[in-house]
């Protein structure tokens, strides 16, 4: 019995419960929220310390906590990590504390308190944690689609214009996903009750079972798991709501959806896919693979045609969601370890983008790329910081997503050399829309049409730019557009530290990562094409 | 002639038969005090009734639960009594104990003044009070004189409905469950005709209710009458015992069936027997509305769960796959016709007839995975929606509810507690992990799912999407949008309606959460035959 992984989960819970009724002092509010979420921090980094590497071979789940919760469901309350959730654990406790930090003193839609938004993140925050510490399937179903309703309050309060129509699309979508899933955690009981003693499920015993399971049913069950993640991850042709949801959410929101919460989705197919129905997975991952290197290139090329600069983070996401799935279902050691720690470096780095983007926006008052132009005359350092965002998103060597992609292209290579070399075009695609975003926004001519009130409804109230002579032009946007604060580069600084350190040195996470990985594969009953990692 | 020698020799003795009063204490008590009650409406003054009418109502419904507890507490053998016409099994304590918790809540929100001031029934009679004008838009307070005063013959009413209902889910009889159902029926007829507000509308639903339910009730008897001549019993064990062996018209025996579950069904407002039930639910006093939606489904469950069981176990391969369509038509109905309405009362209406086919899920298992899943369910939903009509109580304009749902338009920034009291219920009622409708229905689905029915929960499963886009609905109205300059008000409630709402509220999460007791109880035991 190990209290750190409850408290993991019970301590931002608590944090919300504590924060919401601050709804008349934002100041409170926000330093309540902040202080919890470095607790969390510190609590995670205690967790990080306390998982032992050198016995993760042997021990599938370490740091357990198991209590009776529904007997005649077959269901108990127990909680304890792989690296893989390890690792993604730790990502949420980075990434909570500097969303906080973004929305210090963002503005929110009329009538919304800050204490609302941040209560909200705290309990995301609390059932990620649950369903990434989940060690029973039922639990972890629990976590999973009850973490819908906090993001869903955060995107339809909190969010942009048309925040209604993708609160919506976004919670009908996971909601369908998470109801198919249903069926199959309700089939996969069904299958251990035949198989055992009492019908469980608990995930070793399940895993157990896993290959006396026949084919067809392990397909169907697969089927039900991979959909409600396919829409979680997102996969092509299940993405549709990831643009909409990212574009639409407040930025803090974004970040945490599109960083941590779409993570769930991959690590569902590492966790309960592939381990669970390993004949399935071998069977389907053709499949699997087809909707991956199609979202590497049409996520790509669609990125590269955004003009909306939230959207845009959307679609690379979807194209980098596209490599790791790759790296999932490649079935190699190195793939999938390249895959884990993808999702890390995805985390990190698109986050990174989203806030720069958000940053951006919310100087300029318009998320369209054409309203800008030349910003890096004005504020470098944000130009700056969006040039590394951009070049770590794009897998550049040197930067942390270098390192996560190359392991996924070099093992996916040898078991799937078609499938692999389709995938790198999109890492032209990627270079492409990174450069060209750039240099539309952040160099040539100064524009601001945003600024200036070119869009209608927001904007300092001046007359339309194309009105005003361009030296004119220039200097009000000079004025009105200030280069990041010295609170935005403290927040984004742990990002950028992340970026280099594990673009030069991720042995930390990938040791923590590997064990688990071989786990994985020796329970889908697997070995590499080409011998071993390292 | 020879008969008359053979009567007088058949002729017995009149033996009252052995009466089990601690068994069936509870409802005694119930419907004891229903006739106390009556006579309080008789002989109380007037200015007096109200107090006392609901002192007795509540000690009633706690002396019941007292009397259940005790008798529960000593785990009783499951018995019949009354010469066989009533089953005291643990499956009828658990729907008993079900009922008189939802009938308290339930009388909690008939009983409340605050809301509605003078409470939410006409105290006098319909031509006196004025329904033209309350159908009209700008009309006022309706009986003015009146309005400090309320129809206490409410009282007496709720509590036969519920010993009507706690007999009808106990009853091991057709007989019987047939004088249980009307004892049950006649009240709610009654009931749903007594808004003080929208008069037309209230006493439409009531001619309508009991329109349709008389015609309901002529099936069940109808078919009762072909079982008689099937069996040459109305016992269930009985009509289960000449099932099992086949020499007779299978005839008279599935048409008989037909008939008495079309009855029951319309009780329970399965679609396609689910014509009555917007409407009705609509138009009815609210908390009347809640007491229909908790109880009545909860005792016509019982009755279907008794019934199929019991009397029909052995011959459920005859008769599943229609009900399979019957399941399949109800949640289908429930969720499609849903998302077409604009007013809360319908809306909510639609949801429980998809509830009602999730249920049958259960119910037609036949198992005790089934049984106890299909037990647990109908407590889960009950205290559900019987909050959820609480808080439409509360949300009103001068003109009295403001159940359309344009009303509830950035009702989150009025009164955040209100709304997230509502959003809680409704993603309750959607099925969302953490709240009782999501432990609910794995129950219910995973024994429907363990006895083969795979089709249909992957149906269950498709329609719970498609409701919970209604259910979101009214969440995006009441947090996403701003509010109208003449939005509705949101009353403070008085203790009673409190009471009621935070009690559904509780058990709605705590079933979510912690459902293991309830369901250990739900799975305590079996009919008993």
């Amino acid at each position: 019995m190990n209290l750190l992984l409850l408290s993991l989960l019970v301590l931002p819970f608590v944090g919300a419960l504590a924060v919401a009724p601050l709804r008349n002092s934002a100041v409170a509010a926000r330093r309540v929220a902040l202080l919890f979420a470095l607790a969390e921090l510190a609590l995670a980094v205690v967790t990080w310390f306390s998982y032992s590497v050198a016995t993760a071979a042997t021990q599938r789940f370490q740091l357990e906590f198991d209590v009776t919760w529904i007997p005649s469901f077959g269901t108990r309350f127990s909680l304890g990590v792989d690296g893989i959730a390890l690792v993604l654990i730790a990502l949420t406790a980075v990434i909570v504390p500097v969303v906080m930090g973004f929305s210090w003193e963002e503005k929110l839609p009329e009538g919304r308190s800050v204490a609302g938004f941040f209560a909200l993140l705290l309990g995301t925050q609390s059932l990620l944690v649950g369903v990434f510490a989940a060690t029973d399937v039922f639990l972890f179903y629990v976590f999973f689609e009850a973490m819908l309703v906090p993001m869903y309050f955060m995107i339809g309060r909190f969010g942009g214009p048309k925040r209604q129509y993708a609160a919506v699309k976004f919670f009908l979508y996971s909601l369908l996903g998470g109801l198919i899933m249903l069926a199959a955690v309700i089939g996969l009981y069904v299958a251990s009750a035949d198989r055992l003693p009492a019908g469980t499920f608990r995930w070793a015993d399940l895993q157990a079972i896993a290959g006396q399971i026949p084919e067809s049913t392990q397909i169907l069950l697969f089927l039900g798991f991979f959909l409600a993640f396919a829409i979680k991850a997102p996969l092509v042709p299940f993405h549709t709501w990831l643009p909409d949801a990212a574009a639409e959410a407040p930025v803090g929101a974004g970040v945490l959806l599109v960083g941590v919460l779409d993570k769930v989705g991959i690590f569902g197919f590492l966790r309960y896919c592939l381990p669970l129905f390993p004949a399935a997975s071998k069977t389907l991952a053709p499949l699997v693979l087809t909707l991956a290197v199609i979202g590497i290139l049409y996520g790509a090329l669609l990125a590269v045609m955004q003009t909306d600069m939230k959207r845009f983070v959307a679609y690379t996401s979807i194209a980098h969601f596209g490599f790791i799935a790759l790296g999932v279902f490649a079935f190699s050691t190195q793939a999938q370890s390249g895959a884990a720690l993808y999702m890390v470096n995805h985390g990190i780095t698109t986050g990174m983008l989203f806030l720069v983007v958000g940053m951006l926006i919310a100087r300029g008052n318009s998320r369209l790329v054409t309203d800008y132009g030349g910003v890096a005359k004005i504020a470098p350092v944000l130009a700056g910081t969006f040039l590394l965002a951009g070049l770590a998103s794009l897998a550049l060597p040197g930067t942390n997503s270098f390192v996560s992609e190359f392991l996924v292209l070099i093992g996916s290579f040898p078991r799937e050399p078609v499938f692999t070399t389709l995938a790198t075009i999109g890492i032209i695609f990627a270079a492409l829309y990174v450069l060209w975003i750039y240099q539309r926004t952040m160099t040539g001519p100064l524009r601001g049409d945003g600024v200036l009130g070119g869009v209608a409804g927001v904007g300092g109230g001046a007359g339309p730019g194309t009105a005003t002579a361009p030296s004119i032009v220039a200097e009000r946007v000079r004025t009105r557009f200030k280069d990041l604060s010295g609170r935005e580069i403290a927040v984004l600084t742990p990002l950028i530290v992340l970026i280099l350190v594990l673009g030069f040195y991720p042995a930390p996470v990938l040791d923590v990562i590997d064990p688990s990985v071989v786990s994985t594969m020796n329970e889908v009953g697997l070995t590499d094409p080409v011998g071993g990692i390292r | 002639m020879s008969v008359l020698p053979m009567l007088a020799q058949a002729e017995p003795p009149l033996v009252f038969p052995t009466v089990d009063y601690g068994a069936i204490g509870p409802m005694l008590i119930v419907l004891g005090a229903a006739c106390i009650s009556v006579l309080v409406e008789a002989l109380a003054p007037r200015h007096q009734r109200w107090s006392i009418q609901v002192a007795l109502t509540l000690a009633t419904l706690a002396g019941a639960g007292i009397a259940l507890v005790g008798y529960a507490g000593g785990s009783p053998e499951p018995t019949t009594t009354l010469a066989g016409t009533l089953a005291v099994d643990q499956p009828t304590l658990f729907l008993w104990g079900t009922l008189l918790a939802l009938g308290l809540g339930s009388i909690l929100l008939i009983a409340d003044r605050s809301v509605e001031p003078g409470g939410q029934f006409v105290s006098t009679g319909p031509e006196a009070s004025g329904s033209r004008a309350a159908e009209g838009s700008g009309a006022g307070a309706v009986g003015t004189t009146t309005v400090t005063q309320m129809q206490t013959e409410v009282f007496p009413l709720t509590l036969f409905a519920l010993g009507g209902m706690m007999a009808f889910c106990a009853a091991n009889d057709l007989l019987t469950m047939f004088v249980a159902l009307e004892v049950l029926s006649l009240p709610l007829y009654l009931m749903c005709g007594l808004a003080r507000r929208r008069r037309l509308l209230s006493q439409e639903a009531a001619v309508k209710y009991f329109l349709l339910g008389a015609f309901a009730s002529a099936f069940f008897l109808y078919g009762l009458a072909l079982l008689f001549g099937y069996a040459g019993s109305v016992k269930l064990s009985a009509i289960s015992v000449a099932a099992a062996g086949t020499d007779r018209s299978d005839t008279l025996l599935l048409g008989g069936l037909a008939l008495l579950v079309v009855g029951l069904l319309f009780k329970a407002s399965v679609g396609p027997f689910h014509a009555w039930t917007p409407d009705v639910y609509q138009g009815a006093p609210t908390p009347v509305t809640a007491f229909m939606a908790a109880c009545t489904k909860v005792a016509a469950f019982g009755a279907i769960l008794r019934v199929l069981t019991v009397g029909f176990g052995t011959i459920r391969w005859e008769w599943r796959g229609v009900l399979w369509a019957v399941a399949v038509a109800s949640m289908v109905i429930g969720a499609v016709i849903g998302l077409t309405q604009t007013d809360v009362k319908r809306m909510i209406a639609y949801s429980s007839i998809a509830h009602a086919g999730f249920i049958l899920l259960g119910a037609i298992a036949i198992t005790p995975q089934g049984l106890s899943g299909t037990l647990f369910y109908l407590l889960a939903y009950g205290f559900t929606t019987l909050a959820i009509f609480g808080v439409v109580s509360l949300v009103r304009t001068a003109d009295g509810e403001a159940t359309h749902l344009s009303q509830w338009a950035g009702l989150a920034k009025r009164s955040p507690l209100v709304a997230g009291v509502m959003a809680f219920l409704l993603l309750a009622l959607a099925g969302l992990p953490l709240t009782s409708g999501f432990t609910a229905k794995f129950a219910v689905f995973s024994a429907a799912l363990s006895d083969g029915m795979a089709p249909l929960v992957v149906v269950a499963l498709v329609a719970s999407a498609v409701a919970a886009f209604f259910y979101l609905r009214v969440i995006v109205l009441m947090y996403f949008s701003e509010p109208a300059p003449d939005g509705p008000t949101v009353v403070l409630p008085g203790a009673f309606t409190t009471a009621a709402i935070t009690i559904g509220v509780l058990v709605t999460l705590l079933l979510g959460i912690l459902p293991a007791v309830a369901l250990d109880w739900a799975a305590g035991g079996t009919f008993v035959s």
